[in-house]
């Protein structure tokens, strides 16, 4: 009887250690041992930090991979500001019929594939888009402006593609406070910012949290977007990932920066939860 | 004269083409315990949040000391409100909780601190005000509740209901307490519940609400033994009742009714002119009703029945046995007395019982 319940066991979690082990510890091992290994000659290898030393001292690649880090952190910011009043409205102010639409109208973008949604902008921002002529149109320039590739493009287009994953979170915690709690703010004499600042901030902490980690992980692992709508000054790291696999077929220097941004997106994690005073259990229930 | 704290005029309340209140008008004087009381729905809450500030009134006037406070924000009012589930704010400690309304008021720390250890002692629960919101009992989260809104000296304290959350020993201990805060902190409070035993316990006047109307005010005493509507005694305290026409009317008040079984009740009208072959309800109390093995010793009373004890309900003093009457099986739900003299009844014992007719009272049925 033990014994069977033991097997069941083992058969239920199966999947999980499956996946576990084939998606995710198995090919980062790999990933890890592939990097830190030196080509020296036809199909020979030794095992070499070189990999890593070219990702400290080539500029190109260190300054890349601090500027990708830094948008992606100042996405998850701009997001955030505009994710928590929207999802405020959705949560406390919106009733019934208006706040299943509302909350509808954040996944509409999410029926059409990133690609699609990325072209959208493309088709909005291009020199002959709709806003360059919409500003012609209205005599503000005077001839065609290009609004594509460049740094803002970018951004617009990663908060865009990130929303959805801020807003749902935030607004399942904020709708987890109870009314009450925000009148009672109010009878005891509170003003909108201290009980925005003291109670409904504190309160969805968690869901701040854990919108941004996710956001901040798109971002930070994004290729399409920085690659469509940024200029050629706005290299993304996944970029250089790509080149290194892909073009140059450099799979230990590909593998020594994935884990670079392995570490570095496990590093920011951590600074957010700290910051935020959260735990990652408390974030992900 | 002196004003009252608070005074409603004419309050009315609209949604859409419901009216949750209806006219309403009452005053409660400084430092008085006044309920409203009645059944779920009535409007208690609707009338405590146009107070509050959370409703507009559809029409009517809320004043506070004199002051029309319409135009005031709730965030300004000088009232304070325990909510029925009593929304502590769960991020804070207990100290947080208690200084937050001081906060708000840009008291200095020290000022803040020293209130709110006061406010802790006042409640009896000293030291506690590093502790979280989850740590404390129910009825420990309670008084919390109470003591934020005390600190801020509130000409009005509103309560919904604060004591619905509890079990039952609990919420008969925090009636007393309650009436005993009231008096530490001496303010005015106004208290709704749907519970009659919590409003006759504590308050110094009790409306009786129904459906959006304010049926009568008065003392607990008063709404107890001289109901003024059908629904009042109906709702405060246990009643007996019986239903049908009326046969006969004195001038002095007295009255006959006939039940659609034929049974012959008599009872009185107190004044509200009851005509012959009007609808009629009968209310007798379950103390009102002597019982007795000798049918002699109930002669002098104009309504005596002979029955048989169907179940005995044991409550210590507050025992009752329901007696189902010989004459057309109705169930009649009488107090028995303290003497012991019928500590030893038993199902099936036959009993005769009565009452006179001055204790049974009778209202016109209402059309609807
Ligand atoms: N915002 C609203 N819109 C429409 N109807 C409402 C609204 N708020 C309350 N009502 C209605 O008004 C009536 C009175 O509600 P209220 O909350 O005042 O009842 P209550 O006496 O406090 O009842 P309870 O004892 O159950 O709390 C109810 O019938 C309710 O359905
Ligand atoms: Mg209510």
């Amino acid at each position: 009887m033990r014994a069977g319940a033991k097997l069941g066991l083992i058969l239920l979690l199966m999947p999980l250690l499956l996946w576990l082990g084939l998606l995710i510890i198995v090919p980062h091992i790999d990933m890890f041992l592939v990097s830190i290994r030196e080509r020296i000659g036809v199909g020979r290898y030794q095992i070499s930090p070189a990999n890593y030393l070219t990702f400290f001292t080539e500029p190109l690649y260190l300054v890349t991979f601090m500027r990708t880090a830094l948008m992606s952190i100042l996405t998850t910011a701009i997001t955030l500001v505009i994710g928590f009043p929207v999802a405020f409205y959705i949560a406390k102010v919106a009733k019934g019929r208006l706040q299943s639409s509302l909350f509808l109208l954040c996944l509409v973008p999410f029926w059409v594939s990133e690609l699609v949604r990325t072209f959208g902008w493309m088709i909005l921002l291009r020199e002959t888009g709709i806003f360059s002529s919409f500003l012609q149109w209205l005599g503000l320039v005077d001839g065609p402006v290009e609004m594509l590739y460049n740094d803002v493009a970018m951004i617009v287009g990663l908060v865009y593609t990130s929303m959805l994953f801020m807003v749902v979170p935030l607004v399942t915690t904020m709708e987890s406070l109870d009314d009450s709690v925000i009148e009672a703010g109010y009878d005891l004499g509170g003003s909108n910012l201290s009980i925005l600042r003291e109670i409904v901030i504190p309160h969805a902490m968690p869901g701040i949290a854990s919108g941004s980690i996710v956001v901040f992980m798109l971002s930070l692992g994004n290729y399409l977007t920085p690659t469509m709508l940024g200029g050629k000054d706005s290299l993304w790291f996944t970029e250089l990932i790509y080149s290194q696999f892909i073009v140059r077929f450099n799979w230990e220097l590909g593998a020594a920066f994935g884990f670079m941004l392995l570490i570095l997106s496990s590093i920011i994690v951590w600074a957010m939860l700290k910051v935020t005073g959260q735990t990652l259990e408390k974030t992900m229930t | 004269m002196t004003t009252a704290d608070l005074e409603c005029l004419e309050l009315s309340k609209r949604f859409g083409d419901f009216t949750a209140v209806d006219q309403v008008s009452f005053s409660v004087p400084s430092g008085t315990f006044f309920s409203i009381l009645g059944p779920s729905g009535c409007g208690k809450t609707t009338i405590m949040r146009m107070v509050a500030g959370f409703l507009d009134p559809s029409s009517g006037d809320i004043q506070i000391k004199g002051k029309s406070v319409l135009d005031v924000a709730p965030n300004k009012r000088p009232v304070n409100m325990v909510f029925q589930h009593l929304a502590l704010f769960p991020m804070m400690n207990i100290a947080d909780n208690i200084g937050y309304g001081l906060r708000r008021q840009g008291l200095a720390k020290s000022e803040i601190a020293r209130k709110v250890d006061e406010a802790l002692d006042r409640i009896g629960l000293p030291g506690i005000g590093k502790r979280k919101v989850e740590e404390l009992s129910g009825g420990q989260k309670q008084r919390v509740a109470i003591a934020r809104c005390m600190v801020l000296e509130p000409d009005v304290l509103l309560l919904d209901e604060p004591l619905g959350a509890l079990d039952l020993k609990l919420r008969e201990h925090m009636k007393i307490e309650l009436k005993s805060l009231q008096a530490a902190f001496d303010t005015t409070f106004v208290y709704i519940t749907h519970d009659q035993s919590e409003a006759l316990v504590m308050s110094d006047q009790i409306a009786v609400m129904n459906k959006g109307r304010f049926e009568q005010v008065g003392s607990g005493r008063d709404l107890y033994y001289r109901p003024q509507t059908a629904f009042v005694a109906g709702f405060v305290g246990e009643s007996n009742r019986w239903r049908g026409k009326v046969t006969r009317s004195d001038a002095g008040g007295a009255l006959q009714l006939t039940t659609e079984a034929g049974l012959v009740v008599t009872g009185a009208d107190n004044g509200r002119g009851l005509a012959v072959g009007a609808e009629a309800q009968i209310f007798v109390r379950p103390e009102a009703i002597r019982i007795s093995r000798k049918q002699d010793e109930l002669a002098h009373f104009e309504n005596r029945m002979v029955g048989k004890v169907q179940s005995l309900l044991f409550n210590g003093a507050a025992s009752r046995a329901i007696l189902r009457s010989e004459a057309n099986g109705d169930d009649i739900e009488v107090t028995l007395p303290q003497s012991g003299e019928f500590a030893d009844l038993t199902r099936g014992d036959d009993l005769h019982f009565g009452w006179s007719g001055e204790q049974a009272n009778a209202f016109a049925v209402e059309a609807d």
